[in-house]
């Protein structure tokens, strides 16, 4: 294996610990808003997707490539507008309260 | 693609990967969870504008279009979805992550084949792995979708031989993914793995039923993830490795929770095919048919509890497709006028994703003060005067304690049963979506209002006010 495979090895070992900390002791009132929240995250494959279709020429990974810009991106934005509705009306009562 | 990346870019991802465990932990607690969101979203603006200044990436016009129409589409579902429909929306979702993550393993091999004599073995290794997760992801969150939504049955659908077609087919996965690693250039076997994972999502959800469906959802995010983190791998980018590796580690600790809430472990949710135990079920049915069912009218019901000390509501996914939520806090209102104590007790898989009952509740404006969870709710059933169950049912079947040949049998559940009188709010005497008959309705102390959860609710509060 090289190098930067093993690197890249250890930051997703480190990565999924740090989520584990971090995701523990949720209460159940936010988890529908986590889950949205984290599946906007996983949107992040836009990147792979911007890297992918980023030449000039059109070729068959660039046509891929900008499809997966489009899913990915719905993925996103909807993801943490979605996840931000449902907050508002945690808020709201909170102000009430 | 381990090309070196200006060290500008580099920084930028490592503020965004900090921004995005910040956010994560903010999602955490109510008073904060908001401001994480934000911050999440900032985190991926910063990664994607420092990715378009990377200079590799020169089509900046097409991508532009894809960014508008992809933000436009996302913004205009997030803006439409119904808080019912959140489970479908979060399934869908995942899928195009999972879609988008897959693409782009296809993209980087495509890319590959055309311009290095040899594709090295640990790029392939990645791509093959993205394209088997990332694939499952899509098809299995279609699936998911679909039986959400109701264009497929949401009961289990088996075939014969189901288990040995999946194996026959994993079996080809790693076949051709074998083949594939000795002769990389190989475009037709490449293909036949991109299709053999798609067919396995849909084998691997497509047995699950709907009484599962959180535990699914769970899983499936905790995938679009791992398979972000795959695509990372594969262009060898540190931002999708750590994003998609923390999404994966949330997803999971969703998905245990939802097991445990369930009393199953995950290998008998994705292979246990839960409801093909409906024919015991039945026959129990059969049995318990000729049993004395209390029925009483809603003036009856709105006397029981306008008089009772203490109420909870017990509410269902019944409840949450009839819209009935916001009658449902009407009715509370006119209780607490009248001095009745009341509570809501919410079952871990009340709805069908994890919290989602939480959130219906929310979009009515019920405080979540008053919302409790099943352990804290337990122990005070036996001093509540009023249970008054709306639209659940297996949550709060009593056969999940002793009935050990039950399907449901283990599950922990909401001991309304334990109350001095239930209310159970109901169309009919049809089972719930596990498929089992409920002997909570035959008890002596319950009385049942027929009827839909809007309606009987609406009456209930008109009762409740001339008293």
């Amino acid at each position: 294996m090289t190098e930067a495979l093993i690197a890249a090895l250890f930051v997703f070992v480190l990565a999924s610990f740090t989520g584990f900390e971090v995701i523990n002791k949720v209460p159940p009132t936010l988890h529908t808003p986590l889950m949205s929240g984290a599946n906007a995250i996983s949107g992040i494959a836009v990147i792979g997707a911007l890297v992918v279709s980023g030449e000039r020429d059109w070729n068959v990974s660039v046509i891929l490539g900008l499809i997966a810009v489009v899913l990915a991106t719905i993925n996103v934005v909807g993801g943490f507008l979605v996840t931000d509705r449902m907050l508002q009306m945690f808020k709201k009562k909170e102000v009430k309260a | 693609m381990s090309d070196f990346l200006p060290t500008g870019i580099q920084l930028t991802y490592l503020v965004a990967a900090s921004l995005f465990i910040l956010g994560l932990k903010k999602l955490g607690s109510p008073a904060t969870a908001r401001q994480g969101n934000l911050w999440a979203s900032v985190g991926m603006l910063l990664a994607v504008v420092a990715t378009l200044l990377d200079r590799q990436v020169l089509n900046y016009e097409m991508i532009l279009i894809g960014l508008a129409i992809g933000s436009i589409i996302g913004a205009i579902a997030a803006q439409r979805v119904q808080m019912t429909e959140m489970p479908q929306m979060v399934g869908l979702l995942n899928g195009l992550g999972g879609a988008a993550s897959a693409l782009v393993a296809v993209a980087e091999f495509w890319r590959l084949r055309g311009t290095v004599q040899t594709i090295p073995l640990d790029a392939n290794v990645s791509m093959l792995l993205d394209v088997f997760i990332g694939g499952v992801t899509f098809t299995g969150s279609l699936v998911a979708f679909a039986k959400l939504q109701g264009i497929i049955s949401g009961s289990p659908i088996t075939f014969p031989l189901q288990q040995p077609i999946n194996a026959l087919l994993l079996v080809g996965y790693v076949v051709g993914s074998a083949y594939l690693l000795v002769t990389p250039e190989n475009l037709p076997v490449f293909l036949g793995v991109v299709a053999v994972s798609l067919l396995l999502g849909v084998l691997f959800v497509i047995p699950i039923g709907g009484g599962d469906m959180p535990v699914v959802i769970s899983l499936l995010n905790s995938l679009s993830g791992i398979a972000a983190s795959a695509a990372g791998f594969v262009v060898m980018n540190n931002m999708l490795i750590i994003a998609g590796a923390l999404v994966g580690a949330s997803g999971l600790i969703l998905t245990q929770i939802m097991c445990k809430a369930m009393n199953r472990s995950l290998v008998s949710v994705l292979f246990g095919a839960f409801g093909k135990a409906g024919a015991a079920g039945g026959s129990a049915a059969a049995a318990q048919g000729d049993q004395a069912v209390r029925s009483i009218d809603a003036e009856e019901g709105a006397m029981m509890l306008g008089y009772a000390r203490s109420v909870v509501i017990v509410p269902g996914y019944g409840m949450a497709v009839a819209q009935a939520q916001h009658s449902v806090r009407e009715l509370a209102d006119q209780l607490e006028r009248l001095g009745v104590d009341v509570k809501y007790a919410i079952h871990p898989v009340a709805g069908r994703m994890p919290g989602h009952m939480n959130v219906l509740l929310a979009e009515a404006n019920v405080p979540y003060e008053q919302l409790s969870d099943m352990d804290d709710i337990n122990p005070q059933f036996e001093q509540t005067d009023v249970a008054l169950v709306i639209g659940a049912n297996d949550v709060v079947n009593p056969s999940a304690r002793h009935n050990s040949s039950s399907p449901i049998y283990g599950m922990p559940i909401l001991e309304v049963d334990k109350a001095k009188h239930t209310i159970v709010i109901k169309r009919g005497m049809s089972a719930g979506f596990a498929g089992v008959d409920n002997e909570l309705f035959y008890k002596d102390k319950t009385m049942m209002l027929f009827g839909s959860a809007k309606d009987m609710v609406a009456k209930l509060v008109s009762e409740v006010k001339q008293l």
